[in-house]
């Protein structure tokens, strides 16, 4: 009475988004806990955009029951780089990952980071593995603008300057680099970002994207911010991720209307 | 493929097949046709409608737990007006059967709810969703007092022609009371099981892990509890049972079926495999020529106990 057809060829045409079953080409450790995983992805590598992300099953089981969304890290050609690091059961499984597994990856997902904007400099602003979706956008940032990395982390341990240009470093203990958070850091070197179209794209632990937003507004920089939460799906249906909107009574999805949002949009 | 009958009936409402997407896991059906063909399945129960938007629960909504997930979304929707104007164009080209699930914080509510959707035709049924607050009688949920259920079907049956299935809740001491009181009033069918209520907290704050303190337990954790009770209606009532609960593959869905259910929906694995209604079907499909059935209606209650 029915036929059946997979219906994916179908949706693959009409839509940019895919499930794709991506083979594991290389990981490796970037750091003590900092893993970065190379997977062959041609569908999704070929539409994917700075600062979006990926919903990935670690598992072929549904043991862990939920995809894990993960920042795109970079691309090159058919292959998508993520950066992650260890701090469950997902990621634990993820980091044991070897050459030629299969990974079912969804994406890519939601809005990437606006190059559209009038900048003469992008301030890259990193905390911890939120360095992760910088390469890819560095990339395609080019040399045409000026730019600056700011990274930090809670110690020396914690500083991934993978992809990174014109680096300066933060780390809460001093082991390198300046003594202090990002946010500090910035605060100590606004005169370089001062008399020029500045621009932050950041992304980190949220008390960092909280007080770098108040530095941005404060010191008149327009500022993006890539944001995480928890959710189950990754494309706007199970509404696990809002955030608050700064001007209306409504939340915004992290998954669909971001994850990088215009700072001064959205409460952190 | 041809020679087996998947039709089946929930009461009038007639389907395809018996594959359906439950209420809160497909949106209004488009941001998951970007990953499946909602048309070749039995159809999609969209997102509880209420009569005013609802903005949702703050932060942190879900967890994941053993086998399970907890969510508080807080019924966050768009409400009926805009429901009606924005997302009743883009349902009328999935070319589903579309049943339309509604909230409400009072009798009331649900009666003027399907009274606003009656003239769209696109909607093929109501399931009305008893697990909310009547903020009347102090916040106690529906779905929990058999009188306030008996109430809500026998209103909401008095203002439609069209089906009416009533989404049961399992955090009841005997849940086929509900669905006896959902036939007497002139239900037509109802959904078991909605999520049971839990909780997760962090150990080194001590605080819960999701903001509203408890959430909806949904997945494969909560499977055997679902099928009790679709089977505990089944054996006592008369009635047609929609069955939920932790559906993650065929073989589950096939489960349910065998303890009664005349249809099933998929919640909590469209978040992880958006096509997996598909595959479900296809499944079903085997197993029917597997086992030599003709007609998928032999399966429903079909138990050896």
């Amino acid at each position: 009475m029915i036929t059946i057809n997979q219906t994916h060829n179908q949706s693959f045409e009409k839509n940019t988004l895919l499930s794709e079953k991506s083979e594991v080409i290389s990981i490796r450790k970037l750091g003590v806990n900092i893993n970065l995983i190379k997977v062959h992805s041609p569908g999704i590598a070929g539409s994917a955009k700075p600062g979006q992300f990926c919903n990935i099953k670690v598992s072929e089981t549904y043991s862990p029951l939920l995809r894990r969304p993960f920042s795109i890290c970079d691309v090159q050609g058919e292959n998508i780089y993520f950066m992650f690091d260890v701090h469950g059961a997902g990621t634990q499984i993820l980091c044991k990952k070897k050459k030629g597994d299969i990974l079912d990856i969804l994406g890519p997902l939601g809005n990437g980071f606006d190059l559209n904007c009038d900048f003469d400099l992008a301030v890259i602003s990193a905390g911890g593995i939120g360095a992760a979706p910088f390469p890819f956008l560095l990339k395609k940032i080019g040399r045409k603008k000026e730019i600056i990395s700011l990274i930090g982390g809670r110690s020396e341990e914690h500083i991934i300057t993978y992809g990174m240009k014109n680096i300066f470093i933060s780390t809460d203990d001093g082991s390198n680099g300046f003594k202090g958070n990002v946010v500090e850091l910035a605060e100590k070197l606004k005169d370089k970002f001062k008399g020029k179209k500045t621009l932050f794209f950041a992304c980190g632990p949220n008390a960092m994207l909280r007080a770098l937003k108040e530095f941005c507004i404060t010191n008149n920089f327009e500022c993006q911010i890539s944001t995480e939460s928890a959710m189950a799906c990754g494309f706007g249906i199970c509404q696990g991720c809002p955030i608050p909107s700064a001007s209306e009574e409504k939340y915004y999805l992290i998954c669909k209307d971001g994850p990088v949002f215009n700072a001064k949009d959205v409460i952190v | 493929m041809s020679g087996i009958n998947l039709a089946v009936k929930i009461g009038s409402l007639e389907l395809k097949n018996p594959v359906l997407l439950a209420s809160g896991t497909v949106g209004y059906g488009n941001e998951i046709s970007q990953f499946t063909d909602l048309s070749k399945i039995g159809g999609i129960v969209t997102k509880s409608i209420s009569l005013k938007p609802r903005k949702g629960n703050p932060p942190q909504r879900i967890v994941e737990t053993t086998g399970g997930m907890l969510n508080a979304i807080g019924l966050a929707n768009v409400g009926v007006e805009e429901f009606i104007n924005s997302k009743i164009p883009f349902l009328k080209e999935v070319n589903s059967t579309v049943i339309c699930n509604i909230a409400a914080s009072s009798v009331e509510e649900y009666v003027e709810c399907v009274k606003l959707l009656e003239d769209q035709e696109i909607i093929k049924a109501y399931e009305i969703n008893v697990s909310c607050p009547n903020v009347k009688e102090g916040g106690i949920e529906f779905g929990h007092n058999p009188s306030a259920v008996g109430t809500i079907t026998s209103k909401v049956r008095g203002a439609t022609a069209k089906p009416v299935i009533i989404k049961l809740s399992p955090n009841v001491s005997r849940i086929s009371d509900f669905a006896k009181i959902v036939k007497a009033e002139g239900g037509d069918a109802v959904s078991a099981i909605n999520t049971l209520v839990g909780t997760a907290f962090n150990i080194w704050t001590k605080k819960p892990k999701i903001k509203n303190i408890t959430g909806g337990l949904s997945g494969p954790a909560i499977k055997p509890v679902a099928l009790a009770k679709v089977l505990e209606i089944s054996r006592n009532v008369d009635i047609p049972i929609i069955g939920i609960g932790g559906i993650m593959d065929w073989q589950d869905a096939v489960e349910f079926m065998i303890a009664g259910a005349s249809a099933f929906q998929l919640g909590t694995v469209n978040f992880v495999n958006p096509n997996a209604g598909i595959e479900i079907l296809q499944g079903i499909f085997d197993y029917c020529i597997k086992t030599s059935i003709s007609d998928l209606n032999e399966l429903i209650a079909s138990y050896q106990l």
